[in-house]
């Protein structure tokens, strides 16, 4: 019972779903890969994002992704916040690992449990012309245009961090800050400056994913769990702050998930991220691009 | 030996009083919340031996109490097993997930370990979830055995995980007096200086992470007569993972004494906070909470009374 036309669309919407998902993990390969900072509370900031371009779509009808792109700079504040009061609590008193870890997962609870008190427990979802409207490939194939266009802003949002970062000063500031933060300093740059800024990019990388994941498909506030392993599996694969190894792995998981899903039945994807993490950080932790 | 013996002797004291509260036949509720409370005791007492005394956090705790939990279910549906085998079954199979995150360790340290045992609750929900035979998604009903040897059967648990929570503190003091709970703290606090000083790391790891598992296993064993309908969302609750690490951060996660406090003041006040107000609203306390005890007292309730005897 093996037909070809199912493999043929369970690999294109692998990759689609790749391009999301390396939009998601954007923030973490920041955050977690460049500057180390295990922020186990991105995922919450994503739903956080999903929730904001419902409300906006369902209240005034504004398109859930342009309420992402509009929303950045509160994210980027929102971020920029977190990261001062944990680099005030953790990082300059030296005990970040094991505080800092259950500071972010105490955010993570409370971003949760903030939206669910006030939404419930209920499906939410936005409306846009293109959602439930698809593109024939022929041969069978066809492509959603509500996978189609998360995707594509993935990759477009892959490609303006990976110029940022090699191209501006700042993101070059960036890479340094995660090289050596001492010798930034002696450069005349406040690492703690540069962090700022870079957690807030990542931060507010959740608010576009976000929008992306609503579009896709509905949330809930427990949401975010699902994400929390495909974000460290992708991130961990693709290589610690490697973005073009982000996006690789992104469409990695993307097709081996939606292989899953499809000859498997669709409980088993969230396993698989698991799986490939601990299988990855148990054979290969340096990942597929590592330093 | 004398400590020990006295040890020992206000354990079964503990455990005595607990009977009389039992044959007290108070308000029923308030035995069904203790033992939630009790439930709480072991669990932050076995989260603490691997994370407070050797320095790595479990977000998994809901997969070994879940397969405390399970392995109870599949032994009540197979053969009906007494209590007493369920618990001990289920401290054993968690036990044996213990040792195997053990090993993980010798690769993963810090926030990769972390992140692995998060991966691990959501792998295993996911097995729980596609086998059909513990109920699948759905959940399952398992029906109390009848006549408990006293009381009605809620009372009878909550003295049974009373005993349980004795046993837990005990094993934790223990360790903790012991040459076991200084190597850990040596480990904790610089693993490679450590190893370079003769401490079996890797064995007190194995160990720490077996008897954590063993304990959080033997909590989530009596979980199915408990609640009587086991599905994979209760059993997997994100509840347990936060309040497993905000209840020894929030009472001091280097003494034994920090999880009870912290399982018994935080426990107490989610307890009232679903009676008065919601269950949702009791989580949003844990969360703040926690986040403000390890922003402002990074030591817990210990902590902070250690710094004021001080002055």
């Amino acid at each position: 019972m093996f037909s070809w036309d199912l493999l043929a669309n369970a690999l294109v919407a692998g990759v689609l779903l790749g391009g999301f998902y390396a939009a998601v993990s954007l923030g973490v390969s920041l955050i977690f890969g460049l500057l180390d900072i295990a922020n186990i509370a991105q995922p919450a900031f994503v739903i956080l994002g999903s929730y904001t371009a419902y409300v906006l779509n369902n209240a005034y009808g504004v398109d859930a992704i342009l309420t992402g792109i509009l929303l950045t700079p509160v994210f980027f504040v929102v971020g920029a916040i977190v990261y001062r009061v944990y680099y005030g609590s953790f990082e300059r008193r030296g005990d970040e690992s094991l505080r800092g870890l259950v500071f972010f997962f105490g955010i993570l609870f409370i971003v949760e449990v903030c939206l669910s008190l006030k939404f419930g427990v209920d499906y939410r979802l936005v409306q846009a012309p293109y959602i439930g409207k698809s593109l024939d490939l022929g041969g069978g194939v066809g492509v959603a245009y509500r996978l189609l266009v998360p995707c594509l802003v993935g990759v477009a949002m892959t490609a303006v961090l990976y110029l940022f970062l090699g191209r501006s000063f700042y993101g070059r500031a960036i890479m340094a800050v995660s090289q050596d933060g001492v010798a930034l300093r002696l450069m005349g740059a406040d690492p703690i400056h540069i962090k700022t800024i870079a957690f807030g990019i990542g931060i507010a990388a959740a608010s576009l994913a976000g929008a992306l994941l609503v579009t896709i498909a509905p949330v809930v506030p427990s949401t975010d769990r699902d994400y929390i392993g495909r974000m460290f599996a992708i991130t961990v694969l693709g290589g610690m702050g490697s973005i073009l190894g982000t996006l690789v792995a992104a469409i990695v998981l993307g097709i081996v998930e939606s292989l899953m899903a499809t000859f498997f039945g669709p409980s088993w994807s969230l396993a698989v991220s698991f799986g490939i993490l601990l299988v990855v950080l148990a054979v290969r932790p340096a990942g597929l691009f590592g330093r | 030996m004398t400590a020990m013996a006295r040890t020992l002797a206000v354990g079964v004291a503990v455990i005595a009083v607990g009977v009389l509260v039992a044959y007290a036949r108070v308000n029923p509720y308030l035995y069904f919340a203790g033992y939630v409370i009790l439930q709480y005791v072991v669990i932050a007492t076995a989260w603490n031996i691997l994370g407070g005394y050797a320095g790595y956090v479990n977000f998994g705790t809901p997969a070994f109490f879940a397969l405390g939990a399970y392995t109870a279910v599949c032994l009540i549906l197979t053969v009906r097993a007494p209590l007493p085998v369920l618990i001990v079954a289920g401290g054993l199979v968690s036990a044996l997930l213990g040792l195997g995150i053990g090993y993980l360790t010798l690769r993963l340290r810090g926030v990769f370990f972390s992140i692995a045992t998060l991966a691990l609750a959501v792998v295993l929900q996911t097995v729980i979830i596609n086998w059909e035979f513990v109920g699948g998604s759905r959940g399952l009903s398992v029906i109390r055995p009848a006549g408990p040897p006293f009381g009605s059967y809620v009372t009878f648990l909550f003295t049974v995980m009373l005993a349980l929570a004795v046993v837990a503190v005990i094993t934790a003091r223990f360790i903790e007096r012991s040459w076991i709970g200084r190597g850990l703290a040596a480990l904790r606090d610089d693993e490679d200086a450590a190893e370079c000083m003769g401490v079996p790391t890797l064995r007190l790891k194995l160990f720490a992470t077996t008897v954590s598992g063993f304990l959080l296993g033997v909590a989530g064993a009596p979980f199915p007569y408990y609640v009587t309908f086991v599905e994979p969302n209760s059993a997997f609750a994100l509840d347990y993972a936060v309040n497993a690490l905000a209840m020894p951060m929030i009472g001091g996660t280097t003494s034994w004494i920090g999880p009870v406090l912290g399982a018994v003041l935080l426990g107490s006040a989610q307890q009232l906070a679903t009676v008065t107000i919601s269950s949702e609203m009791n989580l949003f306390i844990v969360g703040v909470v926690l986040v403000a005890f390890v922003v402002l007292a990074p030591e817990g309730i210990l902590g902070l009374t250690r710094r004021l005897r001080r002055r």
